[in-house]
């Protein structure tokens, strides 16, 4: 992993480090040699971890309070809310948290479109990375089930309803998960238990994804191989800890506004009634985070092709790295790509105001639109694009551009203030 | 040695290999089934699975609401003007064509399961295009005798077993 052989100093060191390498380990992550042009959209996997942790430590606690029983469950939400010491920070915080985690994803992705950071040689981390995407949509909505409340109720019966779409044996599997006839106490408890388990599972493939991503290295803005280390790069630590403290710090205040000044605007009024298994409510809405796709389940009026349009919405990113046909990552560099980058994220925008929408009328006409642009994009748009576009010249560095004269003006300018802080 | 000893000796360890793999997939297969087999309905769930209901006190036009296995069933006593205009639909202009002497045991009656085909939401009652059932989830429409008639459900609501104790009596399941 490591590009120079490491000694500790010590002599106690030495003898642990022949034994277990963790001090190597901690030295290759300190010495990691990464871009010395990475801007604040690459802060977002440092913050994602943070939610992470977040998620997990929060979690842990309430669930030493929660009661995942249908008969108790409510109400043992209501007595974290109220009795436990700080219940409702805890509980504030981890429902908050589950959105903010979903807001760093969603930047962290729409950074790897922009820049290309799917590409080969990186296709490992991408596809981790959407492994890592799914796990926490089940992870999401299974959170939201446990409060049973209205919308924890009806949310799960009409998720868990897309499995009666499979031909023939949709409804063996949905009664499989329920574990009755409809969602009930085993479905609460079972999901309780999955809910618990699947961080730990994200957790172990976060650690994946770093180490695919510390084989060849960060991707940058410029998108071009770097050799490292070298004059292109600058140590982890402290360049690259010090930024992405900062820009915690920026997220945390986010954060902060959230729990402590709306900790319900992103959530629904409905979720304070109990559930009711004979009383729909009037409008079922999923968590903000999950609209788009909700939008392109809507959009098809066949209940089993909506099923499999929305699954497809998500399992097509898997396949971008070779849908994108373009020798060239970075969107700098790529004048007709940005463009078609900036409609497809207006056009997810669309689809998750379009989700929040009743399914009639202009607002079913828009969503139909903007699902099959959004196919389109990924399947008519990028593999063209690959073979029309004429791409702007690439720099043979990050640092060629100040010293040898850049193509590109604006490369230049943001590495001549690089050089300035390293020197 | 000759090649055809050669050729003897590695079938019986191809026929060794695939007889463990054999006894390993059953072996690990017993295993699992277990594990997954504990997430289906249980005995207590099972246990619930007839519902009797009083009906006595029902009038025409009336309906009632009854959980079955944990799921709304709807009991309406329908109008003659009900019966008849579920009776009038041409079978042929049916998304899912069934008749409505097919859906009842006597036609002032109706008995069915009150979850939509699409998604499993609660539809209401005496709503939508049709005079009959409404779901406000994704706005699907429903005449009096529980046909899908407009949007995207695929089926008309499912009718349960059920039976007539007694005239006044009810049982589900």
């Amino acid at each position: 992993m490591s590009d120079h052989e490491y000694t500790p100093s010590s002599k106690f060191g030495k003898w642990f480090n022949d034994r277990l390498p963790l001090l190597t380990l901690a030295n290759h992550l300190t010495d990691y040699p990464t871009p010395k042009n990475l801007n604040y959209w690459w802060t977002f996997g440092g913050i994602l971890t943070f939610c992470l942790i977040t998620q997990i430590v929060t979690g842990l606690v309430l669930a030493m309070h929660y009661i995942a029983h249908a008969d108790m469950a409510f109400s043992s939400v209501e007595h974290i809310m109220r009795d436990v010491n700080y219940g409702w920070l805890l509980r504030y915080v981890h429902a908050n948290g589950a959105s903010m985690f979903f807001l760093a994803v969603y930047i962290h992705i729409f950074r790897s479109l922009f820049y290309g950071s799917y590409k080969s040689p990186r296709e490992i981390i991408w596809i981790l990375g959407i492994i890592i995407y799914l796990l926490m949509m089940a992870a999401a909505f299974m959170g939201y089930v446990l409060p049973w409340g209205q919308m924890s109720f009806w949310g799960a019966t009409v998720i868990t309803n897309l499995f009666s779409a499979i031909p023939l044996v949709g409804e063996s599997i949905t009664t499989w998960l329920w574990g009755g006839y409809s969602v009930d106490n085993p479905t609460l408890t079972r999901f309780f238990t999955l809910h618990y388990l699947i961080p730990f599972l994200i957790l172990g493939l976060v650690v994946l994804h770093i180490w695919a991503l510390h084989v060849p290295g960060n991707n940058n803005p410029v998108g071009i191989d770097i050799k490292k280390p070298s004059k292109d790069t600058v140590p982890f630590h402290p360049y690259i800890v010090i930024k992405d403290a900062f820009a915690l710090l920026m997220f945390c205040i986010v954060f902060a506004l959230f729990v402590f000044y709306q900790p319900n605007i992103l959530g629904h009024a409905d979720n304070y009634i109990e559930a009711d298994p004979l009383v729909t409510p009037a409008h079922i809405v999923p968590e903000w985070y999950l609209l788009p796709f909700y939008a392109i389940l809507r959009s098809v009026p066949d209940k089993l092709m909506g099923v499999v349009a929305m699954l497809s919405a998500i399992l097509i990113l898997a396949a971008l790295p070779w849908l994108d046909t373009s020798k060239v990552r970075s969107a700098v560099f790529r004048p007709l790509f940005r463009q078609f980058y900036w409609i497809l994220v207006a056009d997810v925008l669309i689809l998750g105001y379009v989700g929040a929408m009743p399914a009639e009328g202009l607002y079913l006409l828009i969503a139909r639109v903007a699902t099959a642009y959004y196919f389109a994009h990924f399947l008519i748009i990028l593999p063209v694009l690959g073979w029309k576009e004429k791409t702007t010249p690439l720099p043979l560095s990050i640092t060629e551009p100040v010293l040898g004269g850049s193509p590109n003006l604006a490369a230049a300018r943001s590495d001549e203030k690089i050089e300035k802080t390293i020197k | 040695m000759s090649d055809q000893k050669d050729e003897k000796k590695t079938e019986r360890r191809d026929f060794l290999f695939t007889a463990t793999a054999a006894a390993g997939v059953v072996g690990v297969g017993a295993a699992v089934w277990p594990l997954v087999d504990q997430m289906n309905p249980d005995a207590s769930v099972k246990a619930l699975a007839s519902t009797e209901v009083d009906v006595s006190s029902m009038q025409p036009g009336q309906s009632l609401t009854v959980l079955w296995r944990g799921k709304p069933v709807f009991i309406k006593r329908r109008t003659e003007d009900e019966i008849k205009k579920a009776k009038a639909v041409d079978i042929n202009d049916l998304k899912h064509p069934e008749k409505d002497e097919d859906r009842t045991k006597n036609p002032e009656w109706l008995v069915m399961l009150g979850i939509c085909t699409h998604l499993g939401c609660v539809p209401l009652t005496d709503k939508g295009d049709y005079d009959g059932w409404f779901c406000p989830c994704h706005g699907s429409h429903y005449d009096t005798s529980g046909r899908i008639r407009k949007g995207p459900a695929p089926t008309n609501m499912e009718i349960p077993k059920y039976e007539f104790v007694n005239t006044n009596t009810i049982k589900i399941g």
